[in-house]
């Protein structure tokens, strides 16, 4: 067929043949140099002390443990207020709802928070959970600035697998005498549970990966903080993973810890990224 | 009193419950319980309208004292941003963030387009497993650690080919955010390609095109407000980010230029939120630009749901 393709036809076809390989290569390479580029730096630099201890200054060295601490502090609570809420309104908008107005506010006002660069939270959370709610910078603050930026993901994912649940399970459920609630409870949530826990997925990958708004909201601190007793865990405020790299990186210029920490959030990333997509396909097949 | 509540119950789509049958305390109690769920739930539902209330609401509250104080037109377009002197102006600030959002869609649109078609119709099935699951590791890799690689790899490049005194510049920010607004555009191009009915394609192959022109002039078009809502989509995503340009932009308020140390209306924020005094005016100017931003945003995402709409209809 070819071979009856006027010349410029021809060179089109070979032109725009070409610049798309190039732009996947381009995409592809780029993301094979990032992570080449980060290991290469990073893993010679991730050791158990790193991992275990927490900095010390005294000694000289380095330790990223209250990072991580930090991290699933603020990963645990800001899911525990955000995924009630967050699948509260979901079940309301698909189950409930019957008020087609309400129903398109609460939407726009879920894209409008989805759409919120997090520079802004982190204004939100200065204004709001730091100074008005006295929480001061604090992890906590930090979390719950979080929530807002997570119901979106979360009351659209769990949306996403509500919709999935056939209606004749509810009519069934209903047919043999339950009540809405109890139909929701014993029916509608076990057969959605997978786009719950993807919501969760995805949202821990929010935290995991956010860096604004924990900076301003949940301190800079890389000393080990206090979790063993609520008013600890009410005052404690440090940084996360990507702050303590941003500290790193650009406070003390010392790189290799800063390539360490990237190291840990790549592969974090990868594992977020994994489960999602398996409880995703768990999703399509059942 | 009833026929408000009874009203009320009507908007949230509470039905007016059939009287009660006193004989089954149970059943009693477990009707209580399904109104209180179902309260509980339009609360839930609420919760997010009352987010972005209190968003705006705070925004405003605390975003109009500085402009009061510094005049809206000076606040607008001042040419300085000067703590020490009081200068206030954030020019500067907005014109690098519609610069480099620019430039970051100039740079990144193409490249993401080109993938996605690639992805959604050349590749083959192998390939695509492979390149997917990488576009979307692209897409979630913290933007602290885009801003690391460009300040440890990107800025000393630019410094020594560009012959510049430092590489911290206008130009490294829109690269590093071209890459990162990349797997935005390629997922969603790719949807919005892969939604085109086969049938269109086959037609023009029958006709005689190639496979490529038929990609190219039959597929993107078709594609067209799909693909225009993944741009808009990297405008957002362009114009919000703050930590990864914040590593690489030198942040200094110039008036934008290429090699220049500039400072976006993001980094204009967060470069000085935690040195700024509480109460003072460059604290309130800080939450001005919030203001500034925030407004912004909101004209790209109404643009947004205006594209996206008009998809749907279309």
């Amino acid at each position: 067929m070819h071979s009856t393709l006027s010349p410029g036809r021809r060179a089109y076809d070979i032109g725009a043949r070409i610049l798309l390989y190039l732009s996947a290569g381009l995409t592809c390479g780029l993301l094979v140099f990032l992570i080449g580029y980060i290991c290469v730096r990073g893993i010679p630099g991730i050791s158990v002390q790193l991992l275990t201890t927490a900095g010390s200054v005294l000694r000289g060295t380095v330790g990223i443990f209250p990072a991580i601490q930090n991290t699933l502090f603020v990963i645990v609570v800001s899911l525990i207020v955000a995924l009630p809420l967050g699948v509260g309104a979901a079940i309301y908008l698909t189950e409930y709802a019957r008020n087609r107005r309400l129903v398109a506010v609460i939407e726009f006002a879920t894209e409008t928070l989805a759409g919120i660069p997090s520079i802004i939270y982190a204004l939100v959370g200065v204004i709001v959970f730091c100074t008005a709610l006295r929480l001061q910078k604090a992890l906590l603050a930090g979390a719950l600035t979080l929530v807002i930026m997570n119901l979106p993901t979360i009351v659209r994912s769990t949306q996403e697998s509500l919709k999935t649940v056939p209606q004749s399970y509810r009519e069934g459920a209903l047919g043999l005498g339950s009540g809405k609630w109890h139909m929701i409870r014993t029916v509608v949530l076990p057969s959605s549970i997978d786009g719950i826990v993807t919501g969760c997925i995805l949202a821990i990958g929010r935290v995991v990966g956010e860096s604004a708004v924990l900076m301003y909201t949940a301190g800079l601190s890389t000393a080990a903080q206090d979790f063993s007793s609520l008013a600890g865990m009410m005052k404690a405020s440090g940084a996360t993973l990507t702050v303590a790299l941003y500290h790193y990186a650009k406070e003390n210029a010392d790189f290799a810890v800063a390539f360490s920490i990237a190291t840990i959030l790549l592969i974090l990333t990868v594992a977020i990224n994994l489960s999602a997509s398996l409880v995703g396909k768990k999703l399509k097949r059942s | 009193m009833k026929q408000a509540v009874l009203s009320a119950g009507r908007v949230f789509g509470l039905k007016a419950g059939t009287p009660p049958r006193p004989r089954s305390l149970k059943r009693v109690s477990g009707r209580a319980l399904e109104r209180m769920m179902q309260l509980l739930f339009v609360l839930c539902g609420l919760v997010a309208v009352g987010f972005v209330l209190l968003i705006i609401v705070y925004l405003v509250l605390s975003g109009i004292p500085a402009i009061r104080k510094i005049g809206l037109l000076d606040f607008l377009f001042g040419r300085t941003w000067a703590v020490g002197q009081d200068q206030y102006g954030i020019l500067p600030l907005i014109l690098t963030s519609v610069y480099g959002t620019a430039g970051a869609i100039v740079l990144g649109v193409p490249i993401g387009f080109f993938t996605a078609v690639f992805l959604s119709k050349v590749a083959p099935k192998p390939l695509v497993n492979l390149v997917r699951p990488a576009v979307s590791l692209l897409a979630g890799i913290p933007s602290v650690v885009y801003g690391l690689v460009g300040m440890c790899v990107l800025v000393p490049a630019l410094r020594s080919w560009l012959n510049l005194p430092a590489g911290d510049s206008l130009l490294a920010a829109t690269i590093v955010l071209a890459v990162m607004i990349l797997p935005s555009i390629i997922n969603l191009s790719e949807t919005a390609l892969e939604a085109v009915p086969r049938e269109y394609e086959e037609a023009s192959l029958a006709l005689g095109a190639t496979e490529l022109e038929t990609y190219f002039r039959v597929s993107a078009p078709a594609a067209k407000s799909g693909i225009a809502a993944a741009v808009v989509l990297g405008i957002g995503r362009a114009i919000g980010e703050a930590m990864a340009i914040m590593m690489v932009a030198g942040n200094v308020a110039n008036m934008p230029a290429l090699t220049q140390s500039v400072r976006f209306l993001t980094t204009g924020i967060s470069i000085e939120l935690n040195y700024s005094q509480d109460g003072s005016l460059q604290r309130q100017a800080l939450f001005s630009i919030g203001l500034v931003l925030f407004l912004f945003i909101m004209l790209i995402n109404a643009f947004l749901n205006l594209v996206l709409k008009r998809d749907k209809e279309g």
